[in-house]
């Protein structure tokens, strides 16, 4: 009985400073969240515009580039031509690729006023493909993907027909401008890596990249 | 053999329950110690030898007393291992030796190496062909790259045969698996720097497998690039993520290994077998009869 006596007697806590009636939070809790707040701020200051420093290259599309390979009188429907362009200024042969360019052939069904222009990166992962003119085919050495003459997947595992790049006449020079991916049926869509399917559902499994223009 | 003389601070810490002095703890026995102390005595000229033995010894006292870290240091060099411990426990030792190769001919390299797209190539062949054993500090980190691969598969066969990822250690073989990925990643970034035929044809590969994956991966080669294709960005992208960014967390998560292995002590062997409590300390021998016999027993008294 005397223990509770006790209790009660006992002198009540002091209030914490700048404590006042019907108070939802201490002081000590106000100024603990605000230096959090402040903390956090400061962080994210720094934080988010390195890390936008880090990614900003995933949103830049760099300007188009065209560039002449000479006159449209010097290709011909029956055969590819090879042409060397630069699509990465500024890295040596880094930037260097290799394009094949025919006409538009009428057996094809194509307008032979129509240039087109195939890349040599092959479609399963990306190594240099070349024409062979005897078999008609494009040949990969690495995993051994076939292309037939319009770049149409025949063999191998390529996922898709080789990718193309514009074409159109300045001055009466043929010039090569942005890369271009198709599907299957030879249908243009915005350029993709090497190994992505395109057409279909695909479409939507590999989305639209900001690096490359929208398809011609 | 004479004796090392090992400051206090980190010799091994006596037994609960017995009381001695350094000197015993060390191994020697007392009065032999103050018989060395008598024989000096004599000599008034100060021993050079132990006086150079007495330097290095205040040395680590000085330091003791203002970081408190003998506790850490003798905590970690003098704990107990399990008996059966064997040279296959040797491993992720052999692992981080790897790894401080690597860091240490890295940095040299970096002295020489220019990571452009233009100059990669000569700086490479320069430093190779040209700098004093520069083929022999590169050949170091280029097998040792090798190495260190076998050296982790070896280690972390040793911890899924020994069954040493159990509990409570599941957590050391997740940083164990985080550790084996940035490895890896460090196999990847650093074949592309000497920018042959052969790494930059296996980085084009590489990030078109990278893209392949749906949704993300068209972003994620873009990002490894820095663009749409392979440009001139993309070699010093590789080589800072090779040599700041996964070196970086691979020290703190090798950190975080080395400290749950002292906190969490090694296991035995899977062929070892518990010894036996001696009769003395089984918990059926106190108070036998009256607390926790079976009932059988106790009806045949």
């Amino acid at each position: 009985m005397a223990d509770e006596a006790d209790k009660k007697a006992a002198p009540e806590k002091p209030k914490p400073a700048g404590y006042f009636e019907g108070e939802t939070m201490t002081r000590r809790t106000v100024f603990a969240l605000g230096g959090q707040a402040l903390g956090g701020a400061a962080v994210a200051a720094v934080a988010l515009p390195t890390v936008g420093f880090a990614l900003a290259p995933i949103f830049d599309r760099p300007e188009e580039t065209w560039e002449g390979v000479g006159s449209p009188d010097d290709f011909t429907s029956d055969t590819y031509r090879q042409a060397v362009i630069t699509i990465v200024d500024g890295v040596g042969d880094t930037g260097k690729t290799t394009v094949y360019i025919r006409r538009g052939s009428e057996d094809l069904g194509e307008d032979p006023d129509v240039f087109i222009a195939i890349s040599n990166r092959c479609a399963h992962l990306g190594c240099p493909v070349r024409f062979v003119r005897a078999a008609g085919t494009f040949i990969c050495p690495c995993h051994g993907g076939v292309y037939d003459f319009e770049g149409k997947v025949s063999g191998g595992p390529p996922v898709r027909p080789l990718d193309r790049f514009q074409t159109r006449i300045t001055d009466d020079t043929l010039e090569i401008g942005p890369r271009y991916s198709v599907t299957n049926s030879l249908e243009p869509v915005r350029a993709r890596d090497p190994g992505e399917f395109t057409g279909g559902i695909w479409e939507y499994l590999y989305p639209p990249r900001f690096t490359v223009p929208p398809a011609p | 053999m004479p004796k090392i003389p090992i400051p206090k601070a980190l010799q091994k810490p006596a037994k609960p329950g017995t009381r001695s002095n350094g000197a015993e703890a060390n191994g020697a026995p007392g009065d032999n110690g103050d018989a060395v102390k008598t024989d000096e005595k004599r000599d008034t000229r100060p021993d050079l030898v132990e006086t150079a033995k007495e330097g290095g010894i205040d040395v680590v006292g000085w330091v003791d007393e203002r970081t408190g870290a003998s506790p850490f240091l003798t905590g970690m060099l003098l704990r107990k291992v399990p008996k059966g411990t064997n040279w296959f426990y040797t491993l992720g030792s052999a692992t981080l030796f790897a790894f401080v190769v690597q860091a240490l001919t890295g940095v040299f390299l970096a002295m020489y190496y220019v990571p452009s797209a233009t100059q990669a190539y000569s700086s490479i062949t320069h430093l190779t062909n040209d700098v004093f054993l520069g083929e022999f500090v590169r050949g170091l980190h280029k097998w040792g790259a090798t190495v260190m691969v076998i050296l982790i598969f070896l280690h972390m066969g040793r911890t899924f045969f020994f069954g040493a990822y159990k509990y409570p250690r599941e957590l050391n073989w997740v940083i164990g698996v985080v550790l084996l990925i940035l490895t890896m990643v460090m196999g990847l970034t650093g074949y592309l720097l000497p920018f042959d035929q052969r790494s930059y044809w296996a980085t084009i590969v590489a990030m078109n497998i990278t893209g392949s994956g749906p949704v993300m991966g068209p972003y994620l080669a873009d990002f490894l690039r820095a663009g749409a294709e392979f440009g001139g960005t993309t070699l010093p992208r590789f080589y800072a993520v090779h040599m700041l960014l996964v070196p970086g967390l691979i020290i703190a998560l090798i950190g975080a290994h080395l400290y749950l292995v002292v906190k969490l002590g090694t296991t035995a062997p899977p062929w070892m077998r518990a010894e036996p409590k001696p009769k003395s300390l089984r918990e059926h021998s106190v108070g036998a009869g009256t607390n926790g016999q079976p009932n059988g027993d106790r009806g045949d008294e």
